[in-house]
């Protein structure tokens, strides 16, 4: 097809019918500036309702159009830079803010809030509206997870799309007209009686402080303090690949060691791997696999498959909420983190000759669900709480950061053992496809009795949303599928209830990309290039590994011999597991 | 019209109108606009079901109906009171007239009276603006309304 020629600030471009005049103006290095707007094109996200006007541009005509919805055509004459245009943005910029509150300084979102930045780089230092000028006020509240200060929404309905299209919730959507138009739940009631289930994107892409995680912080600094408690910490897969960007390093550059020597600084007790947990993980989950197909195998119907995996928190709140016929599919072995908790306030308690109650598990996560998921009362034992505290990615930037600790002179130190020890199976739980992978690895010795030729298996590798594989189990074919955002996840569900899949086990993630992409992690502001080198990093971390399979972890196999015994069984039965619920609701 | 009983018979009702615009999520206006007619107005558990039906998320049903000020989610009274405060109605004085309605029924806008007669909102224009300030009760029109009618309005009924 032709390419369309226009021009924008006299510069001459030429594009692809379809582009829109804020991609054209990228093209020719002009940055016309957004707020509404954001595109993760790699993961198949965009949000351009055209309703924030800040991207305004001049076409000719009486009317200025928003350039992120805006198609190039033939001969257009764009201005983005008239003071005709400078002028409209300015007055919509000053409206905003004159229903927004002004506590910036003590706002969660602070100096991450993209309409303080880019009020900051228009130069907006005056308010002409204020006087008599009408505010909305709206009540704050608060979740497992996520808090809410609709005061600060400012319509870019970012979250919604997230909400609605990307994760095919519909928690969340705009009511309400005018003035007291809001992003709220149905009949405004609080998220934990809505259908959310707390994956938290809303937060990850939230441009001002509406939407932030619940701080805890506060808890971690006061068991630390104290001196009747010990104080271990996990850290999730992705962490390490993230955390970074905190301390203005690249995107994807790996701080695994700084990390653990910055938990250290903090006043850890322990500092210990979640990867060693997601080992176990796929040990038990690779059984069940191996288990529930050779059943299946012997004619036992009772047996469901295929197998969906259940690390993903919001995953498994989905599945309760919307898909309760389908929770014999859900894998019945927890998540990496509660399989860290009971097995610390157990054999290492135990270990440390400490009561239960004295040890507080901490876990770093890149996930505002699991904030959620620890609060689950079947992951408790006599009211405490198998993990005590969930902090994400950015709570513990800022803990590192209120400890004093200069992080990029930080020296490179290790896990404790015994739980830190893992292998490049555990790391890659941190991208889409990637516990698919670790399980693949382990299944296909438990099934075959031998190791693979190869290690990585590229098949399931990838941001395509639903992905299926083939893999070849030394003659036997086995059908896999990963999928990731829950849209996907519902499309993959439906696909596996019409029968026409003779699928064998599916991964399923919530967040872009996986938990690269969890809602806890750094803000990437719409910047996929960002997810891209988290996953790559993921991948390298994975590759640095003497050990890629879980069944190869040293220490994990001498947990199973002293302590849990065999996968599904014994203590690995009753600390391990877990079950469902059904919370079907509209 | 007073609050309903949501009963099978309810649920029917809704699953009908659904049903005979397709169970269509495009025609989402159009079965709330059938429903409230029917019913009266659109309680929570008619959302819903509307909701499921269509499939669409509950909070974009609420959404629409928390849009448009025709949908309402209140019980209307039996005789309901429409003032219109559009531009001619109200520089003619429609407030006042308002404020006599609420005096006299002793309920605010939106409200209902407690014996369920009379119900109170407020519109803009009913496209007649040579009679403003201009209401509607029930099917009937009011014109050139001035605050001391209201009593004897209300005693018709």
């Amino acid at each position: 097809m032709d390419l369309i020629k226009l021009t924008i600030d006299n510069v001459p471009v030429e594009v692809e019918p379809g582009t829109t005049i804020l991609k054209a103006a990228e093209k020719v290095g002009i940055k016309i500036p957004t707020l509404c707007y954001m595109e993760l094109p790699d993961v198949g996200v965009i949000n351009n309702p055209g309703a924030c006007r800040m991207c305004v541009v001049d076409i000719g005509g009486p009317r200025l159009f928003p350039a992120c919805a805006t198609t190039c055509t033939p001969n257009m004459v764009v201005k983005t830079n008239s003071p005709r245009v400078l002028n409209a943005r300015r007055t919509v910029m000053q409206l905003i803010l004159s229903d927004h509150p002004a506590d910036c300084l003590l706002c969660a979102k602070n100096d991450d809030c993209e309409l303080r930045k880019l009020a900051a780089e228009m130069g907006v230092h005056e308010l002409p509206f204020v006087e008599n000028c009408k505010q909305s006020h709206y009540k704050k509240s608060t979740s497992p997870s996520i808090n809410r200060d609709q005061d600060k929404c400012i319509m870019c309905r970012r979250c919604e799309t997230m909400c609605n299209e990307v994760e095919s919730v519909g928690a969340i959507g705009a009511i309400n007209r005018g003035f007291n138009a809001v992003v709220a739940t149905a009949f405004e009631r609080p998220l934990v009686d809505s259908n959310c289930v707390f994956c938290g994107q809303c937060v990850a892409v939230c441009p001002t402080g509406a939407l932030t995680e619940v701080n805890n912080n506060p808890e971690v600094l006061e068991a630390i303090a104290d001196p009747t408690k010990t104080v271990i910490v996990e850290t999730a897969p992705s962490i390490r690949a993230a955390l970074g960007e905190e301390f203005g390093l690249e995107p994807g550059t790996l701080v695994t060691g700084k990390m653990v020597a910055a938990l250290r600084r903090i006043g850890f007790d322990y500092v210990f791997d979640t990867d060693f947990a997601a080992d176990m993980t796929i040990m038990e989950e690779g059984s069940e696999l191996v288990d529930r197909l050779t059943r299946v195998a012997k004619g036992d119907k009772s047996v469901k498959l295929p197998l969906f995996t259940s690390c993903c928190p919001a995953w498994v709140n989905f599945c309760e909420n919307e898909y309760p016929e389908m929770l014999d599919n859900l894998s019945t072995a927890k998540s990496p983190m509660e399989m860290f908790g009971p097995v610390a306030k157990s054999m290492y308690a135990d270990k440390l000759g400490i009561k239960r109650e004295n040890l507080v598990v901490v876990s770093v996560m890149p996930c505002v669900a699991k904030k959620f998921e620890r609060q689950r009362p079947e992951f408790s034992k006599d009211g405490d709480s198998d993990v005590n505290i969930v902090i994400t990615t950015r709570e513990l930037a800022r803990l590192i950061k209120i400890n004093n600790i200069d992080f990029k002179s930080l020296p490179d130190e290790d896990f404790d053992a015994p739980m830190g020890e893992s292998t490049g199976g555990a790391v890659i739980f941190g991208n889409t496809g990637g516990v698919m992978e670790a399980a693949v690895r382990v299944a296909y010795e438990l099934v075959t009795g031998k190791k693979p030729e190869k290690v990585e298996f590229d098949e399931v590798r990838g941001f395509e949303g639903v992905r299926m594989a083939t893999i070849d189990f030394a003659g036997t074919p086995v059908n896999v599928a990963v999928a990731h955002e829950l849209r996907n996840a519902r499309k993959l569900v439906e696909m596996v209830k019409s029968g026409k899949y003779n699928l064998a086990a599916c991964e399923v993630m919530a967040c872009p990309g996986g938990c690269i992409g969890g809602a806890g992690q750094p803000f990437h502001h719409g910047d996929s290039n960002i997810l891209i080198a988290r996953h790559n990093a993921i991948y390298r971390e994975d590759e640095n590994k003497k050990c890629r399979r879980s069944n190869e972890n040293k220490q994990l196999a001498e947990v199973y011999k002293e302590f849990l015994g065999k996968p599904l069984a014994g203590r690995a039965h009753e600390l391990l597991h877990t079950r469902y619920f059904d919370r079907h609701r509209i | 019209m007073n609050k309903i009983e949501i009963n099978d018979c309810t649920i029917k009702k809704v699953n009908d109108i659904c049903e005979k615009f397709g169970n269509k999520s495009g025609e989402l206006i159009n079965v709330l606009h059938e429903t409230q007619n029917t019913l009266g107005y659109l309680p929570e558990e008619v959302q819903k079901v509307v909701a499921q039906n269509l499939n669409v998320p509950l909070v974009k049903v609420y959404g629409v109906v928390s849009f448009y000020s025709f949908f309402t989610m209140k019980p209307k009274g039996e005789h309901p009171i429409s003032l219109c405060l559009g531009t001619a109605c109200y520089v003619r004085g429609a407030e006042n007239v308002l404020r006599e309605f609420e005096k006299e029924l002793g309920i605010k806008v939106g409200e209902v009276t407690p014996d369920g007669k009379f119900s109170l909102d407020c519109l803009r224009c009913l496209g007649c603006c040579g009679l403003a300030p201009v209401c509607m009760i029930g099917d009937k029109v009011y014109g050139r309304l001035e605050p001391k009618m209201v009593k004897e309005i209300l005693a018709e009924y």
